[in-house]
């Protein structure tokens, strides 16, 4: 139990508006163990931001647990939750609207070192300069605005923020969703290299099943807030028990072809 | 670009002018009439155009018309742009405050923005300044407070929609304080909308300063537009000039920040469209 970096159980999150009661997630439970990739797969709308929202403490849960790191992660609050968090990052689907307009590269940066006092403010441009080279960019990007980048740095940015104060957990919301295939492509070897030398655990949200084969260790599939299946991703997705995976799998029509090669 | 954009709305470039002439005038008074502008110059009631010595004559007291407008616009100008400038900043802080803590802060705080704007600013303003006294600080203090609560509306209805974005929950996971978050991540993109309203406000810091001055309420150690038409009242029929005069400079002096305002404003909208 103890080797365990998160352990969700009963969480639970309603919104209501405008008469309307929603369970954007009912009962979720899943565990993450450290340098493991769990990744969150189900339509649109099945709750996975609401988790990753839950998970970083940008809502709060109407019911439910989370330990992360063996500590009670929903009983903090204040500066004690905000030093804790340095362990628990996350990146955005969309890493434009993910950063300040005004901001450059260099002070998105050089805000989780301050915060956390990771750098003293004489050594942040040197550490700055190695995050983005961390990340394979250049360093030269410092001085730039956020809005004078492309998408695909603007999200390499995104994680080296993340990295910045050396969590154990990132969760990606689509992380990858918004960049063309090419890009993507890069973006995920950055994120497995970085999950072998570092031992971040990922939680991967995204609504591509193919994505999610190649790339997760385990897969939980997400209906209407509730968690209907869970295991091995190739196990998961080569041969879905729920209606949603089934679907999720028939949509997604490169893998199908594949797997249909793989038979005879 | 804005700039050529600029020149050719015609109204916003009379604006500007228009400013540019009163800034200089408030520059230069000291300069020009380094005297008293209060003190006697000569004799009483001199018309306009007679006598060089004083070009728009003299006032019921002896006191050089041209003198106190050129002080007068001194006035104006510092007490529009500093209330001006009080109202915006206590508005913005206030709209944030209550839009990023939403809650019972919210509540509160838009009670209290409620409760200020149930009375009309201009008795407010009356009311303070008599209770405190008529100094040139009070009368800054007095306006701000009858006119901060429409740019707290303005930021806090900016600050609802900002706080909801992607990049203020960054900040949230990246461990920064509220406080923080509130007035350096949120607070500066907020800011665009509530400065779109100067231009009303300053003018509107301008009238109400004049109104104040007219009723005797101006600080008694300074010229004021608004002071001189109260003053010329008394002689109105034989002498109407002394409150034209300085009523004609409050006329161009609001018109011309309102279309410089409007004109800036427009373009920076312009521009933002493009972007
Ligand atoms: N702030 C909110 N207020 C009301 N309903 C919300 C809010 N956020 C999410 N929801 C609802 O909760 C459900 C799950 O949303 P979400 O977690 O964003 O789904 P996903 O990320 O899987 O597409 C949806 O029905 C959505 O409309
Ligand atoms: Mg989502």
């Amino acid at each position: 139990m103890t080797d365990k970096l998160l352990t969700v159980s009963g969480l639970s999150k309603r919104f209501k508006r405008r008469g309307d009661d929603i369970a954007a997630v009912a009962q979720a439970e899943f565990d993450l163990e450290p340098a493991e990739t769990l990744a969150l797969v189900g339509p649109s709308g099945s709750g996975k931001s609401t988790i990753a929202r839950l998970l970083l403490r940008l809502i709060e849960p109407d019911a439910g647990r989370i330990i992360f790191e063996g500590d009670d992660w929903l009983a903090l609050r204040g500066s004690a939750l905000r030093a804790r968090r340095a362990r628990l990052q996350m990146v955005f689907q969309d890493p434009l609207s993910a950063f300040n307009p005004r901001t450059t590269v260099a002070r998105a940066l050089e805000d989780p070192l301050r915060i956390h006092a990771i750098v003293p403010r004489a050594g942040r441009p040197q550490a700055v300069a190695a995050l983005l080279d961390r990340v394979g960019l250049s360093a030269s990007l410092a001085s730039r605005a956020i809005h004078e980048i492309s998408g695909g740095q603007r999200q390499r940015v995104a994680i080296a923020r993340a990295i910045a104060t050396k969590p154990s957990l990132i969760v990606l919301d689509e992380a990858v969703s918004a960049l063309d295939v090419s890009v993507r492509g890069k973006i995920l070897e950055l994120l497995n290299d970085l999950q072998r030398q570092e031992h971040i655990a990922y939680l991967f949200i995204s609504h591509d099943i193919a994505l999610v084969r190649a790339f997760a260790h385990r897969v939980a599939i997400l209906d209407a807030g509730c968690i209907v299946e869970q295991g091995p991703a190739r196990a998961v997705i080569d041969a879905p028990q729920s209606a949603v995976g089934k679907a999720l799998l028939a949509a997604a029509p490169r893998l199908h072809r594949n797997r249909i090669e793989d038979v005879p | 670009m804005s700039l050529r954009r600029f020149t050719r709305t015609p109204e916003a470039v009379a604006g500007v002018v228009v400013l540019a002439l009163l800034a200089i005038m408030a520059l230069a008074a000291p300069f020009l009439f380094p005297g008293d502008p209060q003190s006697i110059a000569g004799p009483a009631l001199v018309r306009p155009f007679q006598d060089w010595a004083f070009p728009l004559g003299t006032d019921r007291l002896g006191r050089d018309v041209l003198a106190e407008l050129f002080h007068g616009a001194r006035t104006s100008l510092a007490v529009g742009l500093a209330a001006a400038a009080a109202s915006l900043a206590i508005g913005t802080i206030v709209g944030t405050l209550a839009g990023f803590a939403g809650g019972i802060v919210d509540e509160i705080l838009m009670r209290i923005t409620d409760a200020f704007q149930t009375v009309p600013g201009f008795l407010l303003a009356l009311a303070f300044v008599s209770v405190v006294g008529p100094s040139l600080g009070v009368v800054v203090i007095a306006i701000a407070l009858s006119a901060w609560t429409g740019p707290a509306r303005v930021a806090r209805a900016e600050v609802l929609s900002i706080r909801e974005r992607d990049y203020v929950a960054s900040a949230r996971v990246a461990g920064m304080h509220p406080l923080a978050i509130a007035f350096r991540e949120v607070m500066p993109n907020a800011l665009p909308p509530v400065l779109a309203l100067s231009s009303v406000m300053v003018a509107g810091a301008i009238l109400t300063e004049a109104a104040l001055s007219f009723l005797g309420l101006g600080d008694p150690n300074r010229v004021t537009w608004g002071g001189m038409i109260a003053e010329g009242r008394a002689v109105l029929r034989t002498a109407p000039f002394l409150s034209i005069a300085p009523g004609v400079m409050l006329v161009f002096t609001v018109l011309g920040v309102y279309l410089a305002g409007e004109g800036i404003v427009e373009n920076s909208a312009v521009k933002r469209g493009l972007a």
